[in-house]
């Protein structure tokens, strides 16, 4: 059994909490600096960057969490969670974690109207088509070559990984198959 | 129209937890975001504003909402009259993320709310109790929130809906199945709705609380009450010190049961918002009595 520790300041962290549980394994709410001790793994849920950021820094999370990242815990980023590991973010706005080498735009689609769901096969994930549930989603807009890109729509990049670092800029959360939970518990060693 | 309906229900998912504000201008969407708000409610004038000059109360000027959207990144809300079906068209016209179908504003229609499936955009509803709620989601609500009494600053009225809907939701829970139609028939809510509730112990989509919130206080108590995230109208910019009031509402939210960080964030926030006692209020003026 894995602990699997789920950032919980803001946005869609139960989801997330649900799934670990259900998959047997051991989900934990996030809210200080503390709770980041003892961790098999950590995911950085959807929700809004803006905030999660802000409220990271407030509650002085960010620095032991980037020392944790850095020194090679799994980490799984969702969405908002992309955003936030993301070195650089597209336009003027400060990046956050800064600790994957990728550049990111934020509501790469447009507004919630321009939101969608659609299916793939991701390569080295899983084997059948997955839901993919994007939410005035980031994409991914360049990356380092230490970077491998798991999965593109349309061209975009919206899934990639970087050793311990995984992102995806859809929501496995809000479906029902979890598959991409378990590659990321399979990247736990 | 099934996807879409998800994929609205699943933006109000990612909102949990989160605080959005009312903003009357670009200057104050910008002090919300850095607030650290998960969204803005767009308006011409929030709801204490709106009570003391009294009138007709519209949706707000496109132009304006515009204007918010362009200073943010964070989700724009904006409202429109309850039933004011071309207000909703208009407002999706420009692309809002979610429309407030609100009791703040004078009500457009004397018998129906709009008919929220018709369109792409998402909609919240407020409710007072859970019939409201499952009427509301029927005609297509994706979120729903409290309707307290906006413009008071009193919050009891956030609390007696919450409560009513927490007590109802479980009373539905503890039916047997051949007694739910005629729940639904006395809640006057559409019985898959109503299965829904009895088996899951939940509405189908998130709640938030919203009407009344001023303080740090008040929004933990929501959150304690078991609602998902609130919503914050006159509370903050009505306030002395808007911005600090702003972050403190965000940090309570997250932190709702840390009574340690409920009284740090409490701490030295200047005036609050001059309440009403909403008891004081006439009946026909409370406008959580608008809606049907």
């Amino acid at each position: 059994m894995k602990r699997i520790g789920v950032l919980a300041l803001q946005g869609a962290f139960k989801e997330h909490i649900e799934i670990i549980k259900s998959l047997g394994h051991e989900a934990i709410e996030i809210r200080n600096a503390k709770q980041l001790y003892n961790l098999d793994g950590i995911i950085l849920p959807g929700g809004e960057s803006t905030t999660i950021g802000k409220l990271l820094d407030d509650f002085k999370i960010k620095e032991v969490l980037v020392n944790k990242i850095s020194n090679g815990l799994p980490v799984w980023g969702t969405c908002a969670g992309m955003i936030l590991l993301a070195k650089e973010i597209d336009g003027n706005e400060d990046a956050h974690l800064k600790v994957m080498d990728i550049k990111v735009r934020r509501n790469a689609y447009g507004t919630q109207l321009d939101s969608f769901v659609t299916t793939g096969v991701v390569e080295g994930v899983s084997e059948k088509e997955i839901p993919m549930v994007f939410i005035r989603a980031p994409y991914i807009v360049d990356i380092d070559e230490k970077v491998d890109v798991l999965h593109k729509v349309d061209g975009n990049i919206v899934a990639a990984r970087q050793e311990n670092i995984l992102v995806t800029s859809f929501h496995p959360e809000l479906t029902d198959d979890k598959i991409f939970h378990e590659y990321f518990i399979n990247m736990i060693k | 129209m099934d996807d879409r309906y998800e994929l609205n229900k699943n933006l109000a998912q990612m909102l949990k937890g989160g605080v959005i504000m009312d903003v009357t201008t670009p200057e104050e969407a910008k002090i919300s975001e850095e607030a650290g708000a998960c969204a803005v409610m767009a308006l011409e004038r929030v709801p204490a504003d709106i009570r003391k000059h009294g009138g007709v109360a519209r949706a707000s000027d496109p132009q304006m909402i515009k204007e918010i959207q362009k200073a943010v990144s964070i989700p724009v809300m904006a409202k429109v009259r309850i039933g004011h079906f071309v207000e909703a068209q208009i407002l999706e016209a420009i692309n809002v993320d979610y429309i407030d179908e609100s009791e703040v504003l004078t009500p457009a229609d004397p018998i129906l709310h709009i008919d929220k499936k018709t369109f792409r955009v998402p909609f919240v509803c407020g409710a007072k109790n859970l019939g409201e709620a499952l009427r509301r989601i029927g005609e297509g609500a994706s979120m729903i929130r409290t309707k307290g009494e906006p413009g008071t600053g009193d919050v009891i009225e956030a609390v007696k809906h919450m409560r009513m809907m927490n007590s109802e939701i479980r009373r539905i829970q503890g039916l047997s199945k051949e007694e739910l139609m005629n729940a639904a028939k006395e809640l006057q809510a559409p019985i898959h709705l109503v299965e829904f509730v009895h088996e899951y112990g939940r509405l189908p989509v998130v709640n938030f609380a919203a009407g009344g919130i001023a303080t740090p206080a008040d929004a933990a108590m929501m959150m304690q009450l078991g609602c998902d995230g609130v919503f914050v109208g006159s509370g903050i910019f009505k306030s002395g010190d808007p911005r600090k009031r702003a972050a403190a509402i965000v940090k309570a939210v997250t932190n709702f049961n840390d009574t340690k960080i409920l009284a740090e964030v409490s701490e030295n926030l200047g005036e609050a918002m001059v309440g009403i006692n909403v008891y004081s209020i006439d009946k026909e003026e409370r406008m959580a009595n608008r809606g049907y």
